[in-house]
């Protein structure tokens, strides 16, 4: 249906895809105002998939993620999702069309309750966790459903944001840094939960500085830097490049 | 904006040149203006021009506060009408001369606004204009209550005196007009001096960014308040000389309507440049003129103009003028 | 007879009642404020204006359709709610991305033309609305005579309070509104249509006041300026209130009607003044307002 690669401007012969991409952005150019931050961004996401956009501070993976979905000053370029066209749509269009965010400071309304945060977003489509699967994934989510949402700690309330958008039945997720400023428990625990997520064929297009979780979770890795991307590869070539990541990221 | 080159002059000229030019616009403008204004009580009625010229200065008041620290006063209406009231009364009862009275509407304005400002600048933004709002409502409500204004009447036949302890008859329109043209002018350029001295730059950049200019080391509140008491003092001269042109203080000059006024008239003449109170203040005189005589509530046309003002026209008259040429 | 400062208690207690009267308009109209507030960040100052609609649209619709109170009661409500959607989508939209003031003087200027055009039509006059059949009268309760349509006002304006309280606080729709008022572009991102929300919530803090313009119609005579010298005393009661708190606009609207009316008792001058008393006040020792949250 879409023909993918064709606008891809880095060689994606070692990515071939397999199947039709859900999300598929090309030539995305994004403002914050006068200033122009991203310059033409290309990239993929499949059925499925679990996909990282890894870079530095400031190379644009939170900005893509919000330009997909529009909260920006101004866009330019072609995102298309499920193969409908996100940039003529209202803010709210496309999580109606199935994408659903969990930003990245995680969104959590503090005048609302942990039960009110949770069934906050609207349901999209059948097929969606039920309350019971997500208390059964997040425990502690049950036991403070009552408390205002921001009580809660870091790590749940970084649960609360996933398990949030799950319940609605989202055909794919964009999640923003889930480990920021996390103990390695509670990272533990966020993998355990999206490798879980992903047996059951959920798509994730995650922005990630925890390389380390990332390598965990991802199938394919993009690499930002200035407002593009610059690299991209399949976890199973992740060690013939090391040396390139140490000095594109910095790690 | 790109400075796009105009018909009139080659590109490379139009940074130089354009200053030159806008000085000498201005100069011819201002030369023209200045002959208008002296010779226009012998085409137009002196009183109306008066009017204007009270409103004029109100206006500019008000504009120093909304336009050069970004403060919007819903209040304005307790310094003029204040004003108005102390000089009716040191005029009537007091028997005071004209010049000593007009100043002493501006000192009542002042402390009032001393006053009201030390409560207001604890809020900004709208809890500001609300504030400003309900505490000029309280002065309302004092002024309809306290014994010496006449509640419903106000205080009516106020007289107008001689200037200069006799020199200069007031009762004669003509010379009451070039009377009012003088502190007019005498107001507008203390607006424009304040606005173009250190204090006013220091102000200016409270209204850009307030936390800077707090963290640079500027007592904010004080500015805040030293505009406001300025402002105060300015309306309240309006307000005074209004008393003396009208020979009266009525609840008229303290109800809320007169703040909504004399917001209307800094809006639509433009906010934050210096003819524009004038003008506004002119266009809603002569609006407020032609509408009454007749039944036609006149507070219909001047709420339409204020919702297509803050629609349409959010810089105003002269700002969209300035903006104009600035473009060019 | 029984007195408590030398002031007889039948009279106090009068006063009491009319504060009690007083205070729950404040309070309807107040709470209104402060939800269009809270969710559109503007200041409503056609808030009187509507509130004066809706006791006209009472009116209107005895003298010309015979439609009597009860329906009133329903119509006028939906009718202000209407007119206040068709405005918030024809143009206080377009004002959301700029400085609040706007919308503040743009609402102001609602209110002139409001006005106006119905001083315009009736007169500045006010009319009289009669009390409905079944709540004429009044009733003696031993230590003073209760006139039966003034206590039912007192009791409507509590179950409306409580109602509003209850829609914000515990059902989805409150839950939306609280969370668009703290980010309305993720609650928008989450799929709800926060455009929709904001005119929603605009006609219902209309449709409030209009309510209350109802209830007020067979107590206060229906004047076109029936609303625009109570609006500056609520936006008093708000600052008082601090913005944040529905709750907290409730509660002032009515201790503040209260302390009105009990001024009245014992220094009549100061009644018009001292809810802006309190309020300067209250700025003294905490400018946020007695619920405020922000600084």
């Amino acid at each position: 249906m879409l023909d993918l690669g064709a606008h891809d401007p880095v060689p994606m012969a070692a990515v071939a895809p397999a199947g039709p991409a859900l999300l598929d952005v090309a030539g995305l150019h994004a403002w914050y105002g006068e200033s122009h931050v991203l310059h033409g961004v290309d990239l993929n996401v499949r059925q499925g998939e679990t996909v990282c956009l890894l870079g530095r501070n400031g190379a644009g993976k939170t900005t893509t993620l919000r330009s997909i979905l529009g909260v920006v000053g101004r866009r330019d370029g072609r995102v298309s999702f499920d193969g409908r066209d996100l940039t003529r749509m209202p803010l709210h269009g496309p999580a109606r069309a199935g994408l659903a965010y969990v930003p990245e400071n995680r969104g959590i309304f503090a005048g609302l309750t942990v039960a009110e945060n949770l069934m906050l977003p609207p349901k999209v489509a059948e097929g969606g966790m039920s309350v019971e699967e997500i208390h059964a994934l997040f425990p502690n989510l049950k036991e403070r459903r009552l408390s205002p949402g921001t009580k809660l700690s870091g790590g749940e309330q970084q649960m609360l944001a996933i398990a949030r958008v799950l319940r609605t039945g989202p055909k794919m997720i964009l999640l923003d840094e889930p480990t920021e400023g996390l103990a390695p428990v509670i990272v533990q625990r966020i993998a355990a939960a999206l490798i879980q997520l992903k047996a059951r064929g959920l798509t994730v297009l995650l922005v990630e500085q925890n390389f380390r979780f990332a390598r965990r979770v991802a199938d394919r890795f993009y690499v930002m830097e200035g407002g593009v991307v610059v690299d991209a590869f399949r976890s199973d070539e992740v060690e013939g490049r090391l040396d390139r990541l140490h000095e594109l990221l910095g790690v | 904006m790109d400075a796009r080159p105009t018909d009139l002059m080659p590109a490379a000229a139009v940074p130089a040149r354009r200053s030159d030019f806008n000085r000498a616009l201005y100069t011819g403008l201002a030369v023209l203006g200045l002959a208008c204004i002296v010779a226009a009580p012998f085409a137009i009625y002196p009183v109306f021009l008066m009017k204007i010229l009270c409103f004029a200065l109100f206006a500019a008041a008000f504009n120093l506060l909304i336009g050069y620290v970004g403060l919007l006063s819903f209040g304005h209406a307790a310094f003029f009408g204040g004003g108005a009231y102390a000089s009716a009364h040191a005029l009537k009862v007091w028997g005071w001369p004209p010049e000593l009275g007009i100043l002493f509407g501006a000192a009542v304005g002042a402390l009032l606004g001393l006053v009201m400002g030390f409560f207001a600048i604890r809020r900004q933004g709208i809890y500001f204009a609300m504030i400003t709002l309900a505490l000029a409502q309280m002065v309302f409500f004092v002024c309809l209550q306290a014994p010496f204004t006449g509640g419903e009447d106000g205080i009516q036949n106020v007289p107008r005196g001689f200037l200069l302890g006799g020199l200069i008859d007031l009762s004669v329109n003509l010379n009451l007009y070039y009377v009012v043209l003088a502190i007019t002018a005498f107001g507008l350029f203390a607006v424009w001096r304040v606005v173009h001295s250190p204090f006013g730059a220091v102000l200016q950049a409270i209204r850009e960014n307030e936390p800077r200019a707090i963290s640079l080391g500027y007592r904010v509140d004080r500015y805040k308040l030293g505009a406001f008491v300025m402002s105060a003092g300015l309306a309240g001269l309006a307000g005074g000389t209004k008393a003396l042109v009208f020979q009266l203080a009525t609840l008229t000059d303290v109800a809320w309507q007169m703040s909504g006024e004399v917001i209307l008239m800094t809006l639509l003449g433009g906010i934050g440049t210096l003819p524009g109170p004038v003008v506004g203040a002119a266009l809603v005189a002569a609006l407020e003129h032609y509408f009454a005589t007749s039944s036609f509530p006149v507070t219909i046309i001047t709420g339409l103009v204020f919702m297509a003002c803050v629609l349409l026209f959010r810089r105003g008259i002269v700002g969209e003028v300035l903006h104009r040429l600035r473009r060019r | 007879m029984t007195t408590i400062f030398g002031v007889p208690i039948q009279a106090l207690l009068g006063q009491l009642l009319l504060g009690l009267i007083n205070g729950s308009f404040y309070a309807m109209l107040s709470l209104g404020l402060a939800v269009i507030f809270g969710l559109l960040r503007v200041i409503n100052f056609a808030h009187g204006a509507q509130y004066m609609l809706g006791a006209f649209v009472a009116w209107l619709l005895l003298e010309h359709l015979g439609i009597g109170y009860w329906w009133a009661l329903l119509v006028a409500p939906l009718v202000v709610g209407a007119a206040s959607l068709v405005v918030e989508r024809a143009a206080l939209s377009k004002l959301y991305d700029l400085d609040p003031l706007y919308g503040l003087l743009f609402t102001f200027g609602l209110a002139l033309t409001i006005e106006g055009a119905f001083r315009w039509q009736f007169g500045a006059a006010g009319q009289p609305y009669a009390t409905p059949d079944e709540l004429v009268g009044a009733k003696n309760l031993g230590f003073m005579v209760l006139p039966i349509y003034r206590g039912f006002v007192v009791v409507a304006s509590v179950v409306i309070c409580l109602a509003v309280w209850l829609l914000i606080e515990r059902t989805k729709f409150g839950a939306y509104l609280r969370a668009a008022t703290e980010d309305r572009t993720l609650v928008q991102v989450f799929g709800v249509n926060v455009p929709r929300l904001l005119t929603l919530t605009y006609a219902l803090g209309a449709g409030l006041a209009g309510l209350a313009g109802v209830l007020a119609a067979p107590i206060y005579q229906v004047s076109p300026l029936m609303g625009s010298n109570l609006i500056i005393i609520v936006f008093a009661v708000v600052v008082v209130g601090g913005m944040g708190s529905i709750g907290g606009a409730i509660l002032t609207g009515y201790a503040l009607g209260v302390l009105e009316g009990l001024t009245k008792v014992f220094y009549p001058p100061a009644s018009s003044i001292v809810i802006f008393v309190v309020m300067a006040a209250v700025l003294l020792v905490r400018p946020a307002g007695l619920f405020g949250r922000e600084g």
